[in-house]
C-alpha cells in the first residue's frame, strides 16, 4: 500500500489546480486520472475565456491547460493515468485499478474528489441511431481527435455548451442546420448566441425533436414546436436532412465516489441534482474528504479552478503545511474572485444555489 | 416579452442602442471607432485590461456593462482580438465618400484573400451586400484570431457584422 498525504481523484481545470496549490505546500501529492492524458475538459475547449486577468481571460482553455500541467510538471506532482478509483472509503482507503488489469489500494491521509461530470441524454425515437451523441463527444472528436462527426449536424439545447460546440463544429467544417430549445428563450451567453447567429445558424426556441430517421445511421431529423406547457402542437412538424444530431441537455455531477464515502448530499435542480454538502473551505461531511468543481455543482471551468485552489490551500491548512493566518488570506483572496465570478444575471443563480450548499455545510460540518 | 437576442441568438439594433458601449450617431464622425456589442452581464473583461489607451471602463463588478470613451479610441483593434465573445469590431465611416470600413475578429478557415470580393452579413447571417478585402491581419498576440477588414457600400454600416463563411 503507498501513502501520500493528498490524493487527488481527476486531473481536470479542478484537480490540477488542487494539486498545485497542496503540493507548492508542501504536501505530497498524487493525482489521478482515468484517461490517458490530464486536463479534463480543458483541452478540448478551443475558445478563449471569460473572466479577469487574474482567470486568466482571453486565454483559450487549451493554453490553461498546458500552462497548467506545465506548473504540475515543475512541480515534481505524482500522476497516475489510464487509472480507474473504483472504490473510495470513509477511513480514505482508495480502490484503484491501473490499465485496466492491475487492481490495488491506496492510503491517502486527505482525499479530493474532482470527478466532474456527465453529459445528459434525452430519448426519442430513433436516438439509438449512430449519429446520435452527447455535444461533448462531437467536441471531443474534433478538437481532440481531430475527426468531423458529420457534415449537417442538428444541435438541440441552447445553453452555452450547445452553442460553444455549435460554433465549433462550423470552425471544424461542419453545417449547424439549427440550434432548438425546449424553452421559450435561448440559454447560452448572448456573445456565444450572436457568434452562430452571425453564421447563418437558426434558433428554434419552443422546440424539440420528434424522432430522429435512418437505417444505419442518422438521415433526417424531425423536429416539432412546444406550447406552454411543453406540448408538442401537432402540424408544426418540420423535418431536416443530417447525419449528426447532437444533444447538449445539460450536465450531472459524477458523484459515485463521493456517495460512496458517505458524504451526506442535498439536491439542487441549478447545480446539476445531487451534490455533496460542503462548506466554505471545500469539505464533505466525511472528515479528510473534500470536493472541487462540476462534482460540487456544476458551473464552469474558471469556478472550478478556484475550488481546485480553495480545496489544494484547505488540505494543505489541515495537513499543517501552512498556517491559520496564511491560508485564511489565500482562502479569502480566492472567495473573492469566486464572487465575481458569481455576480450578474447569469451567475447570481450559480451563486444563490452555492449558498445553499454552504449554508447546509455549516450545518453538517464541524 | 422575449428579446430579439434571447429569441433569435443576436441583439436587434434597437437592443444595440440601449447599451452602453454602442456609439451614438455623432460618434462615427470620429472615424475609426470600437463598436461593442456586449449587452449581457457576464463576468468578464479583458477589453478594459488589453486597451492601450485606456479607453474601455468595466470596473468593479467585473459583470458590469463596457463603457468606452471614444475620444481615447484610436481604432487600434486590439480589443477586437482579445474579446473572448467575438462581440467588439470597428466601423470607419470615414474612410471615403461612398464606403464604409468594417475590421471583425474571424476565426474560420479558409481565410479570404486580399482585394477579394466577399459576402458581408447582418447579424443574423443574412447576406446584405459584397464588400472587397483591404486587409487580414494576424499577430502572435492576437492569438489565431484573424481580424479582417472590408470595404462596403457605407448605407450598411448598422447591419454589416461580419461575412459569409467561404
Amino acid at each position: 500500500m503507498n501513502n501520500y498525504d493528498v490524493v487527488i481523484i481527476g486531473a481536470g481545470p479542478a484537480g490540477l489546480a488542487a494539486s498545485i496549490e497542496a503540493s507548492k505546500a508542501g504536501a505530497k501529492v498524487l493525482l489521478i486520472d482515468e484517461n490517458n492524458k490530464p486536463g479534463g475538459q480543458l483541452f478540448k475547449q478551443i475558445h478563449k475565456f471569460f473572466g479577469s486577468r487574474e482567470h486568466k481571460a482571453g486565454v483559450r482553455g487549451i493554453n490553461i491547460g498546458t500552462e497548467l500541467l506545465n506548473e504540475t510538471k515543475s512541480l515534481g506532482i505524482d500522476v497516475m493515468l489510464n487509472t480507474e478509483v473504483c472504490g473510495l472509503t470513509s477511513d480514505k482507503k482508495i480502490w484503484i485499478v491501473e490499465n485496466k488489469e492491475k487492481s490495488r489500494e491506496i492510503q491517502a491521509e486527505k482525499i479530493i474528489v474532482a470527478t466532474g461530470a456527465f453529459e445528459n441524454s434525452v430519448q426519442f425515437d430513433g436516438w439509438e441511431l449512430p449519429g446520435v451523441m452527447g455535444a461533448g463527444a462531437a467536441q471531443t472528436m474534433i478538437n481532440l481527435n481531430r475527426v468531423l462527426p458529420g457534415q449537417k449536424v442538428l444541435m438541440l439545447g441552447s445553453g452555452n455548451v450547445g452553442v460553444i460546440v455549435s460554433y465549433q463544429l462550423m470552425q471544424a467544417g461542419a453545417e449547424v442546420v439549427g440550434i432548438l430549445e425546449a424553452a421559450p428563450s435561448i440559454g447560452g451567453y448572448g456573445v456565444h448566441t450572436a457568434k452562430v447567429a452571425r453564421a447563418g445558424v437558426p434558433f428554434y426556441t419552443s422546440h424539440t425533436i420528434k424522432k430522429a430517421y435512418g437505417t444505419d445511421r442518422v438521415e433526417k431529423v424531425e423536429i416539432v414546436e412546444l406550447d406552454s406547457n411543453w406540448q408538442e402542437i401537432e402540424g408544426s412538424e418540420k423535418t431536416f436532412e443530417v447525419d449528426t444530431i447532437c444533444l447538449a441537455v445539460g450536465l450531472t455531477p459524477m458523484i459515485e465516489l463521493v456517495w460512496l464515502a458517505g458524504c451526506e448530499f442535498t439536491y439542487l435542480g441549478g447545480m446539476g441534482g445531487y451534490v455533496p454538502v460542503h462548506d466554505r473551505n471545500m469539505r464533505t461531511t466525511v472528515d479528510g474528504i473534500y470536493v472541487a468543481g462540476d462534482v460540487a455543482g456544476i458551473e464552469e471551468a474558471s469556478t472550478a479552478m478556484e475550488e481546485g485552489r480553495l480545496a489544494g490551500i484547505s488540505v494543505a491548512y489541515a495537513l499543517g503545511c501552512i498556517g491559520e493566518e496564511n491560508a485564511k488570506q489565500k482562502i479569502d483572496e480566492i472567495w473573492n474572485k469566486l464572487d465575481s465570478l458569481r455576480c450578474g444575471q447569469f451567475g447570481e443563480k450559480r451563486r444563490t444555489a452555492k449558498d445553499q450548499i454552504l449554508e447546509k455545510g455549516e450545518e453538517l460540518i464541524k | 416579452m422575449i428579446s430579439c437576442l434571447k429569441k433569435f441568438g443576436a441583439p436587434s439594433i434597437e437592443e444595440l442602442k440601449k447599451s452602453p458601449g454602442f456609439p451614438k450617431q455623432e460618434d462615427y464622425k470620429l472615424g475609426n471607432i470600437a463598436v461593442i456589442e456586449c449587452i449581457e452581464q457576464i463576468p468578464c473583461n479583458p477589453c478594459e485590461t488589453s486597451c492601450p489607451k485606456n479607453a474601455i471602463t468595466v470596473g468593479n463588478p467585473i459583470t458590469n456593462l463596457p463603457t468606452i470613451d471614444l475620444d481615447k479610441c484610436v481604432g487600434c483593434g486590439i480589443c477586437v482580438a482579445k474579446c473572448p465573445g467575438i462581440a467588439i469590431h470597428l466601423m470607419n465611416l470615414n474612410y471615403s465618400e461612398e464606403k464604409a470600413l468594417i475590421t471583425f475578429p474571424y476565426e474560420y478557415l479558409p481565410l479570404p484573400e486580399n482585394q477579394s470580393v466577399v459576402k458581408l452579413v447582418d447579424r443574423m447571417g443574412k447576406e446584405v451586400c459584397e464588400g472587397r478585402v483591404e486587409k487580414v491581419m494576424s499577430s502572435k498576440s492576437y492569438d489565431l484570431t484573424k481580424l479582417i477588414t472590408v470595404s462596403f457600400d457605407k448605407q450598411h454600416y448598422e447591419d454589416v457584422i461580419s461575412m459569409k463563411r467561404l
